[in-house]
């Protein structure tokens, strides 16, 4: 039998676990301000989290998808796209969606139950969290189709994890995407674990990087704690999306350091030598690693964005708890652009035995 | 006799199924090592094996149809779907296969399948984790919909449907999991289907509601009793098929109905229950049905979840409105 098709999956890594250079680097990689941005937003993903789980802890925060061991991947993506693109995230990735202009109070106050979390003041035509697993890729794919359409030079990224590959709609939107050539990234996070569930247990393939190729869809792998190669794989993708060339899949595998959020208790399933060693791993050290043999950071640089992190949290969690409480009026003003007539009884009836809940 | 919550009752349930019938197998998500986020599984993988046991891929829409390809086979499947809301994908598979096999093959292959799932909001869990979409269920010819109201009821139901030749969709009050202990005999002894139970008798007012609902119909029924008004409070328990003969006695009886459901109004299970004692008794009622219900609205984030949620206030009125004029 002949050979009539072949397919590689690339692995793209530019740091070493001790932050020394190990490829080719970008450009932007020898830009110190680039570097410090992004490593800055890192700093605050990772402070937020802490201050997030603890505000679930004490009871002033609902339940809460912590980000934790991501911060490289979620960074890389938001440095990599464009303003005008479009997200569709899952529901941990705040560093792309704090770059892209989300806020931390909107952050805090989707987890504390609100919808006006979700009313995002920056980027206005990113979608929502999604808790349906899999079911934003195919609304990247959509955004994709309607860009292409117009011809407008935009992109959308879809998130996705690694369980969430098994969904339907992964497959679906990423066939649509091949067939259309569409200006679409999915980007699968593979934290090695969906809940309680391995990545063995999810899927018999080598890599999340190939789910594509069945499709006609293109895939690669990166090391999702090097910075520099998400950044690297993800800039490449968009543009070959942006030039009309269109999908790709991209891999960034990572780890979840945190339970799955705080309603979750890993010890229950995950060994603990896996997550020791997962920390050895860990995306900020060795970015910072990588800053200071390049001479774009010191010990006062980090101690100054610490203070500054602090300080943008605090401000942060002090709008979020002193935000203007909801009325009962807030369930049913959204609904419609034009209410049906008889929801105004139930909002009357809703008024007078409405009682808000906490946080 | 242990006393056990009703997450542990179906536990309890599970493991007799599994212990007694080597065809019943569990699949779903997280159910397995982790015991399932609720923990109604926990520890039953370690007991039957990861085979008997079974961790699916994150797929709702491959644990609807596997479900139906291994009942095919003759295996009791019972898969759980980690929340209502993520029924969805499954929802294909539930209606055009799971529900429909038996008859459009003339009962040569059948589905003895048991889809179990939480119901219900109040457990402060972020969007999509509080639907209560039983009318999606009912809906469907060829199902059975049964939501209990107790650890002894979830373990007696869970066993009835486990061993029913036919699929069964099992919904599991979430506010309920853990709200209260009951003595429940592990004696392997299902409950009767199809069923509403009478849980008070009384004579003013009848109260129909099911799941979490009837703690707080309950509660009403003790505020309406310190005002001398005596409810007849009636767990559905069966939401398909609806047991409308024991509805229809009680009513006889009082002449009046409230129905209680946490899910929204429109077109829900209390339209069909009022609709039946509209037909069938209406010159038995003194006054018109009510329905006291979700609203239309999507079922919020938990910031306001408590005022979605009826109130024991609403329902003690709505009682009352039936006994004015
Ligand atoms: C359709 C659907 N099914 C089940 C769930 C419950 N659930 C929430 S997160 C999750 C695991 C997701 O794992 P993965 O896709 O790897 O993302 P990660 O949480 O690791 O970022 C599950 C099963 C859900 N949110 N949506
Ligand atoms: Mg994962």
């Amino acid at each position: 039998m002949k050979t009539i098709a072949q397919f590689a999956i690339g692995y793209e890594q530019l740091l070493d676990a001790e932050g020394r250079a190990c490829g080719d680097l970008p450009p932007f990689a020898n830009d110190a301000d680039a570097m410090r941005r992004m490593y800055s937003m890192m700093v605050l993903c990772r402070l937020f989290d802490t201050k997030a789980i603890n505000l679930q802890r004490t009871g002033r925060l609902g339940t809460y998808a912590p980000c934790t061991g991501h911060e490289a991947t979620h960074v890389a993506v938001g440095a990599a796209m464009r303003p005008e693109d479009v997200l569709c995230p899952v529901y941990r990735e705040y560093g792309t969606q704090i770059w892209r202009g989300v806020t931390l109070t909107e952050i805090l106050t989707y987890w504390a139950g609100d919808e006006r979390g979700t009313d995002f003041a920056g980027p206005r035509e990113d979608f929502p969290w999604c808790v349906p697993i899999g079911s934003q890729t195919p609304h990247a794919a959509g955004v994709a189709m309607a860009f292409k359409m117009r011809r407008q030079p935009r992109c959308a990224v879809a998130y996705i994890g690694d369980g969430g590959t098994s969904q339907g709609a992964f497959h679906e939107a990423i066939n649509l995407a091949g067939a259309h050539r569409l200006p679409v990234v999915f980007v699968v996070v593979n934290n090695g674990w969906a809940i309680s569930v391995p990545v063995a247990q999810q899927t018999a393939a080598q890599t999340f990087a190939q789910k594509g190729l069945g499709n006609g869809v293109p895939g690669v792998q990166c090391d999702g704690n090097d910075i520099l190669a998400v950044r690297k794989v993800m800039e490449d993708a968009l543009e070959r999306a942006r030039s009309g060339e269109g999908p790709t899949v991209v891999e960034a595998v990572t780890y979840r350091l945190s339970d799955h959020t705080t309603a979750d208790d890993a010890s229950r399933y995950r060994p603990q030598g896996e997550l020791d060693a997962a920390w050895q791993r860990e995306p900020l050290l060795r970015t910072r690693r990588f800053m200071e043999q390049r001479g774009f950071w010191d010990e006062s640089r980090e101690a100054a964005l610490r203070a500054d992190c602090v300080a943008q949290i605090e401000a942060a969690v002090h709008g979020y708890q002193n935000r203007p409480a909801a009325d009962t009026d807030h369930m049913f003003d959204h609904l419609f652009a034009h209410p049906p007539a008889a929801l105004g009884e139930q909002m009357l009836t809703a008024r007078q035995y409405g009682k808000t809940g906490s946080h | 006799m242990p006393r056990v919550t009703l997450v542990e009752g179906i536990n309890l349930a599970l493991a007799r199924a599994l212990a007694d019938d080597p065809d019943v197998v569990l699949i779903g998500e997280d159910i397995g090592v982790n015991g399932g986020v609720f923990r109604a599984t926990a520890g039953l993988q370690q007991r039957f094996g990861a085979l008997r046991v079974q961790d699916t891929p994150l797929a709702e829409g491959l644990i609807g149809g596997m479900a139906v390809g291994m009942a095919s086979q003759g295996l009791k499947v019972v898969a759980e779907i980690q929340f209502m809301g993520f029924l969805y994908p499954a929802l294909d598979q539930i209606a055009n296969h799971m529900a429909r096999m038996r008859n459009r093959t003339r009962g040569r292959l059948t589905c003895p399948v048991v889809m179990r799932m939480p119901h219900g909001g109040g457990i402060h869990a972020p969007e999509h984790h509080s639907e209560s979409l039983e009318v999606l269920l009912a809906h469907h010819a060829g199902l059975r919909v049964l939501c209990p109201s107790s650890p002894a009821r979830a373990y007696g139901l869970l066993l009835a449907a486990i061993r029913d030749p036919d699929p069964v969709m099992f919904l599991e009050p979430t506010r309920l999991y853990r709200l209260a202990k009951q003595d429940v005999l592990d004696d392997g002894r299902a409950l009767p289907l199809d069923e509403a139970v009478v849980l008070r008798e009384g004579d003013d007012v009848t109260l129909v509601t099911w799941g979490a609902m009837v703690h707080d119909t309950l509660r009403a029924a003790d505020e309406l009793m310190n005002e001398k008004i005596s409810c007849e409070v009636i767990d559905l328990s069966s939401l398909s098929p609806i047991d409308h003969d024991t509805i229809l006695e009680s009513v006889g009886h009082t002449g009046r109905l409230v129905i209680v459901h946490e899910a929204a109004r429109n077109a829900g299970l209390g339209a069909e229950i009022a609709a039946t004692v509209a037909e069938k008794a209406l010159y038995d009622l003194l006054a018109p049905v009510v329905r006291v219900t979700g609203y239309d609205t999507v079922m919020p984030y938990f910031a306001m979840e408590r005022s979605y949620i009826l109130s024991v206030a609403r329902i003690v009125d709505a009682a009352k409105q039936t006994l004015q004029g």
